[in-house]
């Protein structure tokens, strides 16, 4: 394995070349590992430029995002997307009538100022139609997984290239609640609870503009007791950063958010926003006080999407690859709980590889060996048949023969017996002849 | 799956931060790197160390003297420290190799250091296959300054698929400005005859302004640099600076006209140190583990499609093959005598 040159670039962070200036000495603040000493340095050394030394990859790279929507047909995850990400994705009206819930996927190259995001958007069809719904979470379900292996199927490769995989994992799930103003309804329940160990959950309330502010306030508190109380666990917005720890603490009392999307401009004021016009006013979508749109945008794109990638990394995917390595036999320590090493492991793996193939093999052996032998004694039987018949024929080519050969002596005889005869005859006729010549002949005299 | 690009014009979304929440992610997590220095004793590579950080970290060093370094073999000392710097915070680990072409016979002195290098990496290959990787440390060795001895490129082809090498040319101030031109153009040469490979720096981006080109090209051609490091600081030209005080002048380490240390400490630290890891982490490192791998696992593997550690049912082997191709000819001998009995029976017949 080499690295290209021409796949690395290197983008100089901004103060290289001794911009810093000349400096006084910065010293470290108390000790970040245990046992490893602070040193204080004597001048500017330069490695706070690490920070822009990973921004400028990464934004050489090109960042990756996938959003999962689920929600019933008709209730507006297609419309809220476009009006998150201002575009007009490709979309069509979806059937009701759809048998069993399906996941349709878009991804979608976008840009903003210098940064590139591959975004791909993946929302349920057909969600909620059925008559039967117990089993409606399990394609969710299944499409997660299948990224997660897909990706735990790169790390385990040989040769892999880590660095270059696009990463198809799901890292934020958007549940649309339906706005019926009293709870949640039990497939949002079952639902839900199928997915908070596997995905970041973030329940918005959709079409919110069909319940008023006091309703609202009553519904919101209503969802969030019923999910605490029967164990859902939706993404928190991070506390752990002091920087964005004041905003997301107070953004995480407005869950969840109710959301109104649209993608139709109206003219307010001198402005034209993107609202919803109806008979008696204009919701506007990125008016606060109208809905949660802005928040949501905040949190899930400006604020906190770096951190659902990470959480989805670090913590549903270690757990789903956990599960799936001690489900494949793989243990991290041995029946004495001490550490295996991986030499170990492979022998162990190995032997067992090996006891299994050699197993199949005589199975397989066995098998072959039977089928042979029945196939020999049936061409055997075939065989022998065969010879009973050709003996068969050539007895009767014998009776045949000896019968023919009868017939040819007594034609022969009868030929010999008519030669004879005819001799005999001709004699005769000589004999005649002569004596009626010499009659002739006296009487001419 | 349906894929189409877009451009976006005014309207605004917000992704544009990406890179801001990046940048504070990784403040907040703090960064580690592994420098590992190579070279025989004396040749400056602690006070380099010291001045390219601009800190002591040899405070209670302890030199050995020559007779005590006739069987010297070669040792491995870490230290790792602390470091911050506008908020960012480096563990910083410096792996040092005394003993290191100071013995007599220096045969096989690169060993110890492999030897090193791969156990980083197997510990890390350990970590990352467990099934609890919360709290992995990366230990490896992310870059290794190699100081060349006057006499030849040493052992570096030893080292070069392991570690990303920086060669350099010590002790910079008793060559002149031509010596030290030709002593380069030599390793140079040398590095290229020999398939040495050391650390490459990646291209400049093409959208970079043409100042930071420069720099770019100006550091390229300057390889393998050629360095001083100095623990006192000395007044010159008004100014109090790191450097050594000779009679006849003082030799300043950071004026860019005496020595390339500036580029040295320009590149290891403000511009490339995060290369220098990714180019660990995605080649030596993977080069390493497909080769450990591969080894466990070589007794199986009949091609190359094998990906995964537990290893697919492959093809029968070589013996049953044999096996069903000798029944597969005795039956077709066997179908070929049965129809010519057929047909002399029907010829018979006839």
């Amino acid at each position: 394995l080499s690295l290209d040159n021409d796949r690395r670039t290197i983008h100089y962070p901004l103060h290289m070349g001794g911009r810093g200036g000349p400096s006084q000495g910065y010293s470290a603040g108390g000790p970040h590992y245990k046992g490893v000493r602070p040193l204080s340095l004597a001048g500017h050394v330069g490695f706070d430029s690490l920070p822009d030394q990973l921004v400028n990859k990464s934004i050489c790279q090109g960042f990756c995002f996938n959003i999962l929507c689920i929600g019933e047909t008709g209730i507006g995850k297609s419309t809220l997307m476009d009006t998150l990400f201002n575009t007009n994705f490709e979309n069509f009206e979806s059937s009701h009538f759809e048998p069993q819930v399906k996941l349709r996927a878009q991804t979608y190259d976008l840009h903003e100022s210098n940064v590139r995001l591959r975004l791909t958007v993946v929302n349920t069809v057909g969600f909620g139609d059925q008559m039967n719904k117990q089993e409606s979470y399990q394609p969710v379900v299944d499409y997660i997984d299948r990224q997660f292996e897909s990706f735990l199927q790169e790390e385990l490769k040989i040769k892999r290239s880590l660095h270059n995989y696009h990463d198809s994992r799901v890292h934020a799930c958007l549940y649309f609640i339906s706005p019926s103003g009293h709870s949640l309804k039990s497939l949002d329940l079952v639902t839900m609870k199928k997915l908070d160990s596997k995905v970041n959950i973030i329940p918005v309330i959709a079409k919110a503009d069909t319940i008023s502010k006091s309703e609202l306030h009553k519904f919101k508190i209503k969802i969030m007791s019923e999910l605490v109380s029967n164990g859902v666990q939706i993404y928190q917005f991070p506390l752990d950063d002091e920087t964005v720890a004041k905003v997301n603490t107070a953004m995480n009392g407005h869950l969840p958010f109710a959301v109104v999307g649209s993608t139709e401009e109206v003219s307010v004021g001198n402005k034209m926003v993107k609202a919803r016009q109806y008979p008696w006013g204009v919701v506007q979508v990125e008016n606060e006080s109208h809905c949660d749109f802005v928040k949501l945008r905040e949190m899930l794109i400006c604020i906190n999407m770096e951190d659902l990638r990470e959480q989805t990394h670090t913590h549903h995917y270690e757990l789903y690859r956990r599960c799936k390595l001690e489900e494949m036999g793989f243990q991290d320590t041995d029946p004495e709980c001490k550490p295996v090493s991986l030499q170990q492991t492979y022998e162990a793996k190995r032997q067992e590889f090996l006891v299994e193939l050699q197993k199949r093999e005589d199975e397989m052996r066995q098998m072959f060996v039977q089928r042979v032998k029945l196939k020999e004694s049936e061409l055997k039987e075939d065989e022998r048949e065969l010879q009973s018949r050709f003996e068969q024929l050539k007895r009767l080519h014998a009776d045949e023969k000896s019968a023919l050969e009868e017939k040819k002596r007594l034609l022969d005889e009868d030929q010999s017996s008519f030669g004879k005869r005819r001799a005999a005859a001709q004699l005769l006729q000589a004999q005649s002849l002569t004596a009626n010549g010499k009659k002739d002949k006296d009487r001419k005299k | 799956t349906f894929h189409s690009t877009i451009f976006q014009e005014k309207q605004y979304v917000g992704f544009a931060t990406l890179p801001n929440q990046v940048h504070r992610k990784s403040v907040k997590k703090g960064f580690d790197f592994t420098l590992m220095v190579a070279g025989e004793s004396g040749m400056g590579k602690s006070t380099l160390v010291n001045s390219l950080f601009l800190t002591d970290l040899y405070k209670d060093r302890k030199l050995l003297n020559a007779e005590e370094r006739i069987n010297q073999t070669v040792e491995i000392i870490k230290h790792t420290v602390d470091i911050e710097e506008k908020g960012v915070k480096l563990k910083l680990t410096i792996v040092d190799t005394p003993g290191f072409g100071d013995a007599v016979n220096n045969n096989e002195c690169w060993k110890p250091i492999t030897d090193y290098i791969d156990q980083q990496f197997e510990q890390y290959f350990r970590d990352e296959s467990g099934l609890n990787r919360k709290n992995i440390q990366d230990n490896r060795v992310h870059c290794c300054l190699y100081f060349i001895p006057p006499f030849g490129h040493g052992c570096m082809k030893a080292l070069h698929e392991k570690v990303n090498i920086i060669p350099l040319i010590a002790k910079a101030d008793c060559l002149t400005p031509n010596e030290i031109k030709k002593l380069k153009d030599r390793i140079r040469e040398e590095i290229d005859k020999f398939g040495i490979k050391v650390y490459q720096f990646p291209e400049c981006d093409s959208d970079e302004d043409e100042e930071f080109k420069q720099l770019d090209k100006e550091l390229k051609e300057c390889t393998p640099f050629a360095v001083i490091g100095s623990n006192t600081v000395v007044e010159a030209r008004g100014q109090r600076v790191r450097g050594r005080l000779y009679p006849w002048g003082i030799v300043e380490v950071e004026n860019q006209s005496h020595c390339d240390f500036v580029k040295l400490r320009n590149m290891l630290i403000r511009s490339h140190m995060h290369d220098l890891k990714d180019v660990t982490c995605d080649v030596h490192y993977e080069n390493y583990r497909a080769q450990c791998i591969q080894e466990m696992t070589s007794k199986l593997t009949q091609d190359n499609r094998m990906e995964s550690p537990i290893p697919i049912l492959s093809t029968p082997d070589v013996e049953t093959e044999k096996l069903i191709k000798m029944k597969d000819e005795e039956l077709k001998r066997m179908q070929e005598m049965l129809n010519k009995m057929q047909q002399q029976m029907h010829d018979k017949d006839q």
